[in-house]
């Protein structure tokens, strides 16, 4: 007997998402859906406006990854109009990459994450002693670990216990804790509780690191079309020495805590079905990012791998992108349309009456998807009409097989280290440790782009190329790169010195969009299928699977123009040469 | 703030002692169980009593209410949001005692770290509706959408829209704040056109709402902002927008560190120009810090690290009322066009700036920009 379970909403990502799965007589899961509740017309208000101002718009976009869009948004006006922002201001943008992807990934697995891996409740019953000795065992080569001193992890042990004991557990109540599927030993979820607690402090100086040459974060403000605007802090050394001194206490934290904690998962979970069934989809699509000289980059490939197969790359050719919305709650795209000629009016349709597995495990009246019809805010985007995953794990995975030796070193270590087959990266676990260990990679290399800044500010102090917009001129440009979840992609026209057209497709879109005309589904989707739910009144095996994706839904629900009109055509040349 | 005040924040605090607390442990008996020392609780205190503009006899008194804090249940809502704002609130500020006293303020729900989803969540949300009826504060955070019903966003498993949802909320509220400019104003999905129909929390219901806007607003200004409400069980004194006067009672042009070179009538011209070298007033390049009510300029971000002015780009105006419009475009002056903000007075209309020498700029900026009142009471 078929039973469908809607879990909506889904807590601790950005956004509004809804998911629903079919499980079969034994709860194995048979279908799934995945559904944006929320659509903000960002692109629409765009329309219009000073393209100088199109950045500071599309940073609201999310808070979360807070500067790709900026960045994004001001990279594709810069293109369009033909500028080359000195190279200073591509580094420094560099070093603000950094501590976002710092920022964003361990406050993702601590704080977003990690209750889905860590039960806080069995953490209590821990030994600190036994924990303390532990916590050695899965720090990298050369490393200890940090904050799991055994003092240390008795007071987060009272301190929690408090909590506990006031029988209100707060933002902790009715959580998923002693589900089956939680697999570490008390000892174990006290280290990991206790980096919970730590990550908070060192957020903030993530936060800080962004700030120093962003003005402040969450949504910096010191990126101009043409460059940078914060000359005064680059040409400050002690506000570089502070850069600097943020990135190594945040580096050492990488591989002391964010390292060890994953490959702790790995040991204990390595036998649970849900975490480790390799995922259905497997194909992985990336772009370069992070630029660290003149012409290199840390994440320097340009395309894809199929079929899980990690011998052979693939070039990306951007023409064989494509979107439609047979499922998706616009009119007139029901067929597979490259960007540029794509039309969007949005179309809702809403929800159906139906029944769901409620948190008692009783059957409910709710709403449900409408399967056959249209059923989320987000679009299905393909390449070469097939879907891809985005997001750190296909950076790692499509670096890997395009020969980029950091990436291969980094990924290599932890495969020996936790006696993992490369196959395990295709998993829930695998995608988990890709962020953890894209990360590491700029823990371990990204101070390359610093020095190089600060070799190349010896001669040169240029942070803005000048320009002009000729208002009888049409421009036309784009930015594409790798953001913390993954390829982001900005279009955008500019037509009587005015935006004339705007498009983001974005990560989250990629990895969250509905099934297609085709019947094929999206990463969130097609990867759900096959998994056993110990308890379907307690579903944390599907909130785990759509944790590690890191979902962005903000991001990932966007519109070109409600009245339909053509995007035009692009001739896509891209800022940064041929990739 | 003479005698009667203070006893009415005495008696406010005894009324909150009588409440059925969490527990037993207070918040300072927490703070030393987790190495802060009473002495560092104090120094918080009076820190915040200076950002309340408080006197400091007020500080005593805050380290009590703190203590009593947690008796004050926490609703958080997001609605049509970026969840900057949250983002915001999880940086809250050195000594960590900010984030333990968030913490201890009893967080029923809120979507972004509460361990619960789906049913469970949705079980969290009745459950401290019901239990706190009356009692909780709720913090909004996003715009909310009106148009087709409001169905641009729904949520949970009967897809309540978010407006509906809302209504429920702040009917049993005790306060209800609004944590950035989306949900004060209407943000950045009510720019024009505003294809969803977005609006402000206080357009939307019928209870007073105090107005925490910025585009993020400072970790300190949200919690400042609870503190109030929990220290005199009232909302603080507003300005016309619902912006509590303690963080908003200021233009960030007032204390400006470059504040010299406007008055020398010294400007950046175009970024990358020597006079950004050598941090010149940034007006000429689009600073909305003349017209923008915020404590951006005292406190900054970050743990005090910087803020926009600092790394050399003006201010866009976003705590300001439709700044996405009235500020734009926002790297250009204000006075290049009509000013048509709600804040525009009579005086407002014209600054005619631009064709005047760069000698006297600034005094004819000076002008026209003092006309410029903060919307009182």
């Amino acid at each position: 007997m078929a039973k469908r379970v809607v879990i909506d909403p889904i807590t601790r990502i950005e956004g509004h998402l809804r998911v629903e799965v079919v499980v079969d007589e034994n709860n194995k899961i048979t279908n799934a859906f995945s559904s944006a509740t929320l659509w903000r017309g960002i692109e629409v208000i765009l329309k219009g406006r000073d393209p100088r101002d199109a950045g500071f718009m599309t940073q609201r976009i999310c808070g979360v990854c807070t500067y790709s869009h900026y960045k994004a948004g001001i990279t594709a006006v810069e293109d369009a109009l033909g500028i080359k922002p000195p190279l200073n201001a591509l580094l420094t943008r560099t070093l603000m990459d950094f501590a976002l992807f710092f920022h964003d990934h361990i406050v993702h697995f601590y704080q977003l994450h990690a209750l889905d891996w860590v039960d806080i409740i069995s953490a209590l019953k821990a030994d600190p002693k036994k924990a303390s000795e532990e916590a050695f065992k899965y720090v990298p080569k050369g490393y200890n670990p940090i904050a799991t001193g055994e003092d240390e992890l008795r007071e987060v042990q009272k301190r929690v216990s408090k909590f506990a004991e006031k029988g209100d557990l707060g933002p902790f109540k009715n959580g998923y804790w002693g589900h089956k599927t939680m697999k570490f030993t008390p000892e174990q979820n006290l280290i990991a509780l206790s980096h919970y607690l730590k990550t908070l402090e060192m957020q903030r100086i993530a936060a800080q690191m962004m700030a120093i040459f962003g003005g402040k974060n969450p949504h910096p403000q010191s990126l101009t079309v043409g460059g940078v605007t914060c000359v005064m802090d680059l040409q400050d050394p002690a506000r570089l020495g502070e850069y600097l001194t943020k990135f190594q206490e945040l580096a050492d934290y990488v591989n002391r805590a964010y390292y060890a904690d994953i490959v702790m998962a790995a040991s204990a979970y390595g036998t649970e079905p849900s975490v480790v069934q390799k995922t259905n989809l497997g194909n992985f699509l990336t772009y370069k990012t992070m630029q660290t000289g003149p012409n290199s980059w840390l994440f320097d490939a340009c395309g894809y791998i199929k079929n899980h197969d990690l011998t052979k790359f693939y070039e990306i050719d951007e023409s064989k992108i494509t979107e439609e919305a047979t499922h998706s709650w616009y009119k007139n795209l029901d067929n597979p349309t490259h960007p540029y000629d794509e039309t969007t009016e949005p179309e809702y349709t809403g929800y159906v009456e139906g029944e769901s597995v409620d948190g008692q495990g009783n059957i409910v009246k709710t709403k449900v998807v409408n399967e056959k019809g249209k059923y989320s805010w987000i679009k299905s985007p393909r390449y070469n009409e097939e879907p891809m995953e985005v997001g750190p794990l296909a950076c790692m995975v499509v670096n890997y097989a395009a020969g980029n030796k950091k990436v291969q070193k980094v990924v290599n270590e932890f495969l020996a280290q936790t006696g993992l087959p490369a196959e395990a990266l295709f998993t829930v676990l695998g995608r988990t440790a890709a962020r953890m260990l894209q990360t590491k990679t700029i823990a371990d290399y990204g101070l390359e782009a610093f020095n190089n800044l600060v070799e190349n500010l010896k001669k040169d102090q240029t942070t803005v190329a000048p320009y002009v917009i000729d208002e009888t001129k049409e421009y036309k440009g784009r930015f594409i790169g790798d953001v913390p979840r993954g390829m982001l992609s900005h279009w955008c026209r500019i037509k009587n010195g005015k935006i004339e057209n705007w498009q983001a497709v974005v990560p989250s879109t990629w990895n969250a969009g509905p099934e297609d005309g085709r019947g094929k589904k999206g990463a969130y989707e097609a990867n759900l299928i096959g998994m056993t739910l110990a308890d379907p009144a307690k579903p944390l095996e599907v909130i785990r699977s759509i944790h590690s994706y890191d979902p962005c839904i903000a991001c990932a629900v966007h519109v070109m123009d409600v009245k339909g009109k053509k995007l035009g055509e692009f001739k896509v040349d891209p800022l940064y040469g041929a990739c | 703030m003479n005698e009667a005040t203070l006893q009415k924040v005495k008696e406010r605090i005894e009324a909150l002692k009588k409440l059925p607390g969490m527990g037993e442990k207070s918040v300072s008996k927490m703070l030393e169980d987790s190495g802060f020392t009473r002495r560092d609780f104090l120094k918080w205190s009076a820190a915040m009593a200076a950002m309340l503009s408080l006197p400091t006899s007020f500080t005593p008194l805050i380290a009590e209410a703190a203590e009593v804090s947690d008796r004050l249940p926490v609703i958080w809502l997001n609605m049509a949001e970026c969840t900057g704002c949250s983002e915001s609130l999880i940086r809250s500020d050195a000594p960590t005692i900010d984030n333990l006293i968030f913490n201890y303020i009893n967080l029923q729900y809120h979507d972004t770290i509460m361990a619960a989803a789906g049913w469970q969540a949705e079980e969290n949300l009745k459950e401290g509706m019901e239990k706190f009826k009356g009692r909780y504060i709720l913090c909004v955070e996003g715009g909310i959408p009106t148009n087709m019903d409001g169905q641009y966003l729904t949520m949970g498993p009967h897809a309540e829209t978010g407006l509906e949802l809302l209504t429920r909320a702040a009917n049993d509220a005790a306060a209800v704040i609004s944590v950035g400019t989306c949900s004060s104003f209407g943000g950045i999905q009510a720019a024009a056109p505003n294809p969803t129909g977005a609006k402000g929390v206080y357009q939307v219901i019928n209870k007073p709402v105090i107005n925490v806007p910025g585009c993020p607003p400072s970790a300190k200004n949200i919690v400042g902002t609870i503190l109030y409400v929990i220290l005199f069980g009232a909302l603080p004194a507003v300005d016309n927008f619902n912006r509590p006067k303690f963080a908003y009672g200021l233009r960030i042009h007032d204390l400006c560190e470059r504040r010299g070179h406007f008055d020398a009538g010294e400007f950046v011209e175009q970024f990358g120009d020597a006079g950004a070298e050598n941090g010149f007033c940034l007006y000429k390049v689009g600073c909305k810090g003349p017209y923008t009510f915020n404590n951006c300029s005292r406190e900054r971000f970050n743990q005090h690290t910087s803020w926009p002015v600092q790394a050399g780009h003006g201010c866009i105006g976003c705590s300001e009322p439709d700044f996405w419009d009235s500020m734009a475009p926002y790297e250009e002056p204000l006075a290049n066009k009509k000013y048509d903000s709600p804040l525009a007075d009579a005086t407002a209309d014209s600054y005619g700036v631009t064709i005047l020498t760069v000698a006297g700029v600034a005094i004819a900026a000076h002008a026209a920009l003092s006309a410029i009142k903060n919307p009182k009471e």
